[in-house]
Parts: structure tokens; C-alpha cells; sequence
């Protein structure tokens, strides 16, 4: 159950952010408990976990919307721990709805730079040079409820980079919008960000938004940290059950000598797609679910070691609901 | 692709079945259309048509000047425009200011409850039992004016009256700061609160965010309520008459007596030339609010 984690006072020379044991208690509830994470210069992390594992609220208390009960919070080394919100220079993407209804998309973009006292024209100058980049440049003068969902997200991305902030934090920014539009923006998104070099700590309950942008995911579980790594090693290498099980889809099997072996003392963990069905030296099974995805097709096969789920290259003569087929650990 | 897709398939039925769909709805709002054109119809016709004949029932346009240029009506408009305009805006403010108050308090606090349950009990706590209450508490002899007075304040020595248009202030006040509560805590409510957050990110002061954010939210709906305030003070008679016997003439008290030929007997038709200027007063006041509403709007769906 360890937590498998870059130590501190390896990442703390250039952390551009630091949590240093931080915990938040609501009542009964901690949220967050001892929380330690480093985001280094310009990285995207991705903190990812399920709902009310502490993930929005380690957003918030870096935001600066809350106050840990204890622990440290660093910005470029200094401690903004009891800085309010106004003065920690983060730049923030909400859910939804975030945008102020009274103002033009421009006259949003502008609003961060107009409380920080900068001049009319070079606000209006900056406003249409952000919303350029995020691909609005004729919308500046459109209120919010005329622009789509992932417009007013795209406003509210730049409105945030408005201010040149030190951390761009990202609340689950595409969780309203849809199928389409989510990834869209979500490599957009990746894309201003390593264009821009900011530091961005991306809040998401959705794992394959967390892969697909992260430079490093950060998973956490009933307000524990569990893993933190580049995409890669959390889906190839979870460090803990739980990682396991909400990163992707993974079967515990027991094995010897690689093979799934029924009985055997040694289990392992098994993705769908390194699972090989209709293999010739399989275990025998019974179809339960079919569901196709496209180039591959995700079976559930009842076994006598449990139901197992494998991820099949979709090709004719695959098995059907209710038919027998095999399957073994591929290679 | 596209213009199969703007093809309304249903269309070919839809037309056939509304005329009929649309009477039977119509039929649904006949009761109150009866009784709009009974009790405001009616009355309406007959104020317009008396406020237009003399006593004989003759046309004359007599009625209408004379509730328009003798001093004593002239008076009682500008004393009823000032009332209801100072209690609506005082009302509208401090009301605002005591919903938002309430609301940043804990749901289900008890200072959040009995503030609520309060407001809807004391806006409608009007007439003759609040006047009595407070000549009972602020009167020449009242409960609060002795307390003040043995605390060394002497409020009638320094030139307060209960019966005079500073009391009725004080006391119209006392109903439009819990209406106000009623009216404005939707609109507070619905002030999301990552606009607030979001300001604040973008380094706004609370000052900042009420008056660059929430205010303009909050401004249609402000305007509209003090609208309503305006008109609860400007139709009030109940109250004004308890307090003052009408000695503080104000219009709803002047058509009073000019109906009930108390002053002056066939100035009957001059009371209903009166109520036609109250109607066009309150109209005046509307369409200045839509107009209002039309512009503060432009950013909303409507």
C-alpha cells in the first residue's frame, strides 16, 4: 500500500508548487490528509481520483478558496498558505457557468488584467490576442449565453491566462461539455500549455483525460496520495490495488510461470488487452458480455478463476454471447 | 445533409390539431378574464368615465384640472411621490442588505429561519394594527418615546410627530424592508458563487465584485422590487389614515375624502379624477421599468 513517490527534497529545488502535509478536516470527514506533492516548472499534473477523494479540495485550498487545518502550501518557494485569493496570482477554469453573464467575452478576458490596474487599451489589446489564441477571435463581443459550452470554456481558459498567472488550475473544465467537444479542448488545452510553459494542475475524475494530457498523474484515494508518475508507469505499474482498479480496467489472476494457472499460491495483475482469447493453451470459459469498441472488442468471460475482462482486435469469428472460449496471458 | 436535417418531419400535422389545442387553453384562462374585466375592468371604466363627468353627468375635463392644480391635491401628490419613493428606496437597500445577510448565514440556522418567517409575516403587517403599534411605541406617549425620554432623548422636544411624514416614513419602512427581504432573496440566490471565486482569483476585492459582477445581476431584479415597493407605499391608506386621521393629506387619503364629501360635498368625481392620476402614475413608473429592464437585459436570455 506504500505510495510509490518522488521524495520531496528531490523536486523541492524547482517545484513551482508544493504541497507540504497538508490536511483539510470537515467535522468528521478529512478530506485531505497529509497531502505532499511537488508540480515542477511548467509541467501538466493531472490529480485524478474518484468523487470526494480530496481532489477538489487540494484545488481549492491551492486556489486559496480554503484554509488547510494543517500543513504548508508553497508558490515558487514562498508560502501563500494564509495569502487570500485575490493575491496568490493562480489563474482558475471552473466547471461550468463561471463566466460573469454582465460582461462580453472580451470584457471577461480583460477583467483580471483591469483589477491589476492596467490600462483600457492594452487590455482590450490582450483580450483579443488571447482570444485569438483560443480560436475566438470574432466572439470577443458576444455575451456568454450566445457562445456554446466549450466556447465559454475556451473564454474562461483565457481569461485565466489573462493575468500571466504562476499556476493554472483547472477544475474539471470539460466534465460539462460533450463527447466531442471534451477531447477537442482537452488537446487544445495541452497544447496552450506547453506553448505558454505554465505550471497546470488539471483536476480530473476521468482517467483517460488524466493519460491523454498529464506530463505526470497524481492519483488519490479518500484524501491519501497513492501514486504519483508519468501516464505510462501509474497504468503499466500501479503502485497500489486501488491504482489498479480506477486506472483502466485490471484483473487479478493467479499465475505460474506466466500463465493463468487456477489454484496457483502467486496472482498478478492482467489490462484487458494483454489477455488472449480463443489462445490454443487457454483457460476454458463462457462468454458473459460482448461490447464493441470499435478496433477492439471488450469481453467479459466467466472462468473458473473469476470473470475476467480481455480486449480483443475486432475480426470476424470472435466468440458470442453465451459461446465457450479460452484464454491466456498473451506472450 | 443540412437541409434534411432543417426539415421539421412533424410539420404537416402540427397546424391541424393547434387551433383547437390553442381554444381549449384559452378556455382554462376564462375565469380569471372574468374576473379581471369585474373587479379592475369595471372599476377601471368607472374612475375613467366619472373622472370625465360633472356631477350631472355631463363631459368636462373640470374634475381632472382640479385634481391637478388646486394646491391641496398638488401637495398631497408630491407628500405621496416623496413617501413612496423614500420608503421604497430605504426599504429596497437596507432590505438587499439584510437578505444577503441572512443568506451568507448557514441554511438552517435559526437566525436564517426566524428572519425568513419573520419577513413573510411582517411585509403584510400593514393598516391599522401597525399604526396602532407604533403610536403605542413612538407616540407623544408611547412606550419607546418614555424610555428614550428617561434616557435623556427627548424625541419630541427635538420636533419629531408620529403623525407626520417623517413617523409615517419610519412606519412604512417597517413593512418595505421585509417585502423587500421576500422580493430580492431569489435574485440574491442566484448569484453562482464561482463568480464570486472567479473575481477573486482574477484579484477583485469583495468591493469590486458587488459592483462590477453581482450588482449588474443583480440590477433588473432590483429595480423591478423597488418598483413594487414604490407602489405598496403609493397605494397605502389603511396605515396613513390610522396614523394621521389624515391630517397629513396624501393622495389615497385625499381621494378619501373627496369621495366621502368630507371636505367639500359633489367632489366625487374630482376623488376619481384623482384615482385616473394614481393609475397614470403607476403606468408612468412601469413603462420606465420595462425600459429600464429592456436595456439592463441585453446580456440575459430574455
Amino acid at each position: 500500500m506504500t505510495a510509490v513517490q518522488k521524495s520531496p527534497a528531490e523536486t523541492a529545488t524547482d517545484a513551482a508548487v508544493e504541497f507540504r502535509g497538508v490536511s483539510r478536516v470537515f467535522g468528521e470527514t478529512r478530506a485531505l490528509d497529509g497531502l505532499d506533492l511537488a508540480l515542477r516548472r511548467g509541467e501538466l499534473l493531472a490529480l485524478l481520483g474518484p468523487s470526494g477523494c480530496g481532489k477538489t479540495t487540494a484545488l481549492r485550498l491551492l486556489a486559496g478558496f480554503d484554509r488547510p487545518t494543517s500543513g504548508e502550501i508553497r508558490i515558487d518557494g514562498r508560502d501563500v498558505t494564509g495569502v487570500p485569493a485575490s493575491k496568490r496570482d493562480t489563474g482558475m477554469v471552473f466547471q461550468a457557468y463561471s463566466l460573469f453573464p454582465t460582461m462580453t467575452a472580451a470584457e471577461n478576458v480583460a477583467f483580471g488584467l483591469r483589477m491589476r490596474k492596467v490600462g483600457g487599451a492594452e487590455r482590450g489589446r490582450r483580450a483579443a490576442e488571447l482570444l485569438e489564441l483560443v480560436g475566438l477571435g470574432d466572439r470577443g463581443g458576444s455575451y456568454p449565453h450566445e457562445l456554446s459550452g466549450g466556447q465559454q470554456q475556451r473564454v474562461a481558459l483565457a481569461r485565466a491566462l489573462a493575468v500571466r498567472p504562476s499556476v493554472l488550475l483547472l477544475d474539471e473544465p470539460l466534465s460539462a461539455l460533450d463527447a466531442r467537444v471534451r477531447v477537442q479542448l482537452r488537446d487544445e488545452i495541452r497544447r496552450l500549455q506547453l506553448a505558454e510553459g505554465i505550471t497546470t494542475l488539471f483536476v480530473t475524475h476521468d482517467q483517460s483525460e488524466a493519460l491523454a494530457v498529464a506530463d505526470r498523474v497524481a492519483v488519490l484515494n479518500a484524501g491519501r496520495m497513492e501514486q504519483v508518475d508519468v501516464p505510462q508507469e501509474v497504468y503499466a505499474r500501479p503502485a497500489t490495488p486501488f491504482v489498479a482498479e480506477f486506472v483502466g480496467v485490471m484483473n487479478t489472476v493467479p499465475v505460474s510461470g506466466g500463465r493463468i494457472t487456477p489454484g496457483a499460491a502467486e496472482t498478478t495483475q492482467v489490462r484487458p488487452e494483454a489477455l488472449l482469447v480463443g489462445a490454443p493453451d487457454g483457460l476454458a470459459g463462457t462468454v458473459l458480455t460482448s461490447t464493441f469498441l470499435g478496433p477492439v472488442t471488450r469481453l467479459v468471460i466467466r472462468t473458473e478463476v473469476g470473470e475476467l475482462t480481455a480486449d480483443a482486435v475486432t475480426r470476424p469469428g470472435l466468440p458470442a454471447i453465451g459461446e465457450h472460449t479460452t484464454v491466456q496471458i498473451s506472450g | 445533409m443540412s437541409s434534411l436535417l432543417d426539415t421539421p418531419t412533424a410539420a404537416p400535422d402540427a397546424p391541424a390539431a393547434r387551433p383547437e389545442r390553442r381554444w381549449r387553453a384559452a378556455l382554462g384562462l376564462l375565469p380569471f378574464a372574468l374576473y379581471f374585466l369585474v373587479f379592475l375592468g369595471g372599476p377601471l371604466y368607472f374612475v375613467i368615465s366619472g373622472a370625465f363627468t360633472d356631477a350631472d353627468g355631463r363631459p368636462t375635463l373640470g374634475n381632472l384640472v382640479a385634481s391637478l392644480m388646486s394646491p391641496q391635491y398638488l401637495l398631497a401628490f408630491r407628500q405621496s411621490l416623496l413617501l413612496s419613493a423614500v420608503t421604497a428606496v430605504i426599504g429596497a437597500v437596507f432590505g438587499t442588505f439584510l437578505a444577503q445577510a441572512v443568506l451568507t448565514a448557514r441554511p438552517r440556522s435559526p437566525l436564517r429561519r426566524t428572519v425568513s418567517t419573520a419577513s413573510g409575516v411582517l411585509a403584510y403587517f400593514g393598516g391599522v394594527p401597525l399604526a396602532f403599534a407604533f403610536i403605542a411605541a413612538l407616540g407623544q406617549t408611547g412606550l419607546a418615546t418614555a424610555w428614550l425620554r428617561s434616557a435623556g432623548i427627548d424625541l419630541y422636544a427635538s420636533g419629531f410627530r408620529i403623525d407626520s411624514l417623517t413617523g409615517l416614513a419610519l412606519t412604512y419602512v417597517y413593512f418595505q424592508i421585509p417585502l423587500m427581504v421576500i422580493l430580492i432573496t431569489p435574485a440574491l440566490e442566484g448569484l453562482l458563487p464561482q463568480w464570486r471565486e472567479a473575481a477573486e482569483n482574477l484579484g477583485a476585492s469583495a468591493w469590486s465584485y458587488w459592483r462590477l459582477v453581482a450588482l449588474p445581476v443583480l440590477a433588473p431584479a432590483f429595480a423591478g422590487a423597488t418598483l413594487v415597493l414604490f407602489g405598496n407605499a403609493f397605494a397605502a391608506y389603511a396605515t396613513a389614515l390610522a396614523l394621521t386621521s389624515g391630517s397629513i393629506p396624501l393622495v389615497p387619503t385625499a381621494i378619501a375624502s373627496a369621495l366621502s364629501g368630507n371636505v367639500l360635498v359633489g367632489q366625487a368625481n374630482v376623488g376619481l379624477a384623482l384615482g385616473l392620476d394614481m393609475v397614470v402614475v403607476i403606468a408612468i413608473v412601469m413603462v420606465a421599468y420595462l425600459w429600464l429592464q429592456r436595456r439592463a437585459a441585453r446580456w440575459s436570455r430574455r
